[in-house]
């Protein structure tokens, strides 16, 4: 079986768990639209990975998309006009920012990365009278296409959006990965100069691979926005862009399934810890990163992935 | 015949050493011009300088009529230039078939909203060059698990997969196994003649020299020695003592 033809099957298999899991209790559903908002944010991440780029700013993009939907939501109190504005306000910021970023690699390259997502916690926490500062801002209840639903009915409808959105983004990153700008990423991790020999701009390569995953990221923070209802600096803080990054190792980035499987773990086991042991959640959290590294570079999609093949071979 | 490359009086000194002490040189269009000297005479430098990846201190680098000196290597391989490595430079985590594809769509551009359109076209031409270069057993495989010898070729038919006027190559058959040369150059040369290639390469074995280059150009510590066809040059006896015996047992 070939690796896009096993990662479709076994996504439509987690959408169909997830839907099942998603039936079975309100805060369920709350819990795992936030784990696919987060997958969507993980697999732009995982784009830049492939380049050998390692970003911990962005949650930048996050906060971009969910602070868009809030000052937006006043006057345009729609979530199917709002995701796509989202989504248009990080693209704008992704392709501005990129353009001066993607001068940079490693750790010039996450570094600077972060330093701008600080920035923009800041500016969040600063400006009062805009942002109402580190309190926040609530979004108010959004009609979705012009309908007005009640709560839970509004709630379906964005974990659909996500779960859909999750299905195509993953398609379509799967297609990126394949195509010659997907392999000149993987050109820019091991030998950059040879792309220019070829007449290939690596920056522009690059670039694009960050407007993409600074757009889906948007996408996540429109996602957040409308699950929580409510946003704060928090979401640009560097501990959020950790928090991508940790759940992309987690997953693994060999596949496009991986974000999302690390998102789903991450999340599930975040809510569980919190209830039973809550003062103990940091230390789980480092034990768990310290084992994928060892034992498991692949993370949750590479063992899943090896003990498929063995089947297959078998 | 034209100059196609035309270089004039290049300078370039690292430190005190003098990598190129007034190179002039023209390239005709149409011929398979050698390149030979001892280490560190200057030859990598000066395919270095013609590419853009290394910008001359003085002295101008013309090619097709147009001044290109300093110049990016993108914008040089856009106008027509390409070269291969003395080491080769390959992307290691890509398969052969994989390398070279992507050399054939950075040709085609990358970028353009047509490239899927365009794939089964690329994919055809890719498994063409892999059979001319013998590199169909090895297709598969990744490139950081090749031996010298096949890198080489691959970093070779990278170069070719961009469809170059002027192919610049360094040192194309050092790592090649001795038993495989001859057949493995016949093969490139008939590739470049076929589509019309002008070729520079430098080369330490005399006999591949003598056998399929038109002119030869001796280097020495930054400057051409000699000039002039294979015959005449490597009869030279200053050219024998003082580049050929050192060149071979280098
Ligand atoms: N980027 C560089 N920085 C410093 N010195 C350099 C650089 N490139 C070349 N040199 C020096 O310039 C001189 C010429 O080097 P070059 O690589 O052009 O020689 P070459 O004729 O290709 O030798 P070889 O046969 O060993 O490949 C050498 O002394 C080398 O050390
Ligand atoms: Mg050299």
């Amino acid at each position: 079986m070939t690796l896009p033809r096993m990662e479709a099957l076994l996504g439509l298999l987690v959408a169909a768990l997830l839907v099942l899991a998603a039936l079975s209790t309100p805060w369920m559903k709350f819990v795992l639209t936030i784990a696919l908002a987060k997958g969507i944010a993980v697999l732009g991440i995982l784009l830049l990975l492939r380049a050998g780029q390692v970003s911990f700013g962005h949650a930048l993009y996050v906060a971009i998309g969910a602070y868009s939907v809030a000052f937006l939501a006043p006057s345009i109190p729609d979530a199917a006009l709002l995701l796509p504005a989202a989504a248009l306000v990080a693209t704008l910021a992704g392709a501005l920012i990129g353009l001066f970023v993607s001068r940079y690699r490693e750790i010039f390259f996450g570094m600077l990365n972060l330093a701008l997502s600080m920035v923009f916690y800041s500016m969040l926490e600063k400006f009062y009278h805009l942002t109402k500062g580190t309190d926040g801002i609530r979004v108010p209840p959004l009609t979705a296409a012009g309908m007005t639903l009640d709560r839970v009915t509004f709630e379906w409808t964005v974990f659909a959006t996500a779960l859909v959105l999750a299905l195509a983004f993953g398609a379509f990153a799967r297609a990126y990965l394949l195509s010659p700008m997907g392999e000149a990423l993987g050109a820019i991790k091991t030998r950059e100069t040879r792309l220019e020999f070829m007449g290939v701009s690596p920056r522009r390569v690059l670039l694009s691979a960050y407007i993409l995953s600074a757009m889906m990221a948007g996408c996540a923070g429109a996602l957040v926005a409308m699950t929580t209802r409510h946003v704060t600096p928090l979401l640009s803080y560097w501990t959020a862009s950790g928090e991508l990054v940790f759940i992309a190792i987690l997953g693994g980035a060999g596949g496009v399934l991986g974000p999302f499987l690390g998102a789903i773990a991450y999340e599930l086991v975040r809510v569980y810890a919190a209830a039973t042991v809550a003062d103990m959640w940091q230390m789980i959290l480092g034990a768990v990163l310290l084992l994928v590294i060892l034992f498991a570079r692949g993370g949750i999609w590479g063992l899943l992935s090896a003990r498929a093949g063995k089947g297959a071979g078998a | 015949m034209s100059a196609l490359l035309d270089a004039r009086g290049l300078r370039l000194a690292f430190g005190g050493v003098k990598a190129a002490d007034g190179i002039d040189l023209s390239v005709m269009a149409g011929e398979f011009l050698a390149i030979i000297g001892p280490n560190g005479a200057g030859k990598t430098t000066f395919i270095n300088m013609a590419t853009g990846y290394l910008r001359p201190q003085a002295g101008t680098i013309t090619y097709d009529g147009a001044e290109i000196t300093g110049r990016p290597p993108r914008e040089i391989v856009r106008r027509g230039i390409a070269r291969s490595f003395q080491l080769p430079q390959l992307f290691s985590e890509h398969t052969v078939e994989q390398n070279i594809a992507l050399a054939i769509a950075s040709r085609a551009g990358i970028f353009s909203p047509l490239a899927p359109l365009l794939r089964p076209a690329w994919r055809e031409e890719g498994a063409e060059l892999l059979e001319r270069f013998g590199l169909l057993p090895v297709a598969r495989q990744r490139a950081d698990a090749l031996n010298e010898g096949t890198r080489k070729l691959a970093d070779i038919a990278m170069a070719v997969a961009l469809k170059p006027r002027l192919l610049l190559m360094d040192e194309p058959t050092s790592g090649v196994a001795a038993s495989e040369k001859m057949a493995v150059v016949e093969t490139l040369v008939r590739v470049l003649r076929q589509a019309g290639v002008t070729a520079v390469f430098v080369e330490h074995d005399m006999d591949v020299v003598e056998r399929f280059a038109d002119r030869v150009a001796v280097w020495s510590q930054g400057r051409i020695a000699a000039l002039g066809p294979p015959a005449e040059v490597l009869a030279d006896p200053a050219v024998q003592r003082d580049v050929i015996g050192i060149a071979r047992h280098a």
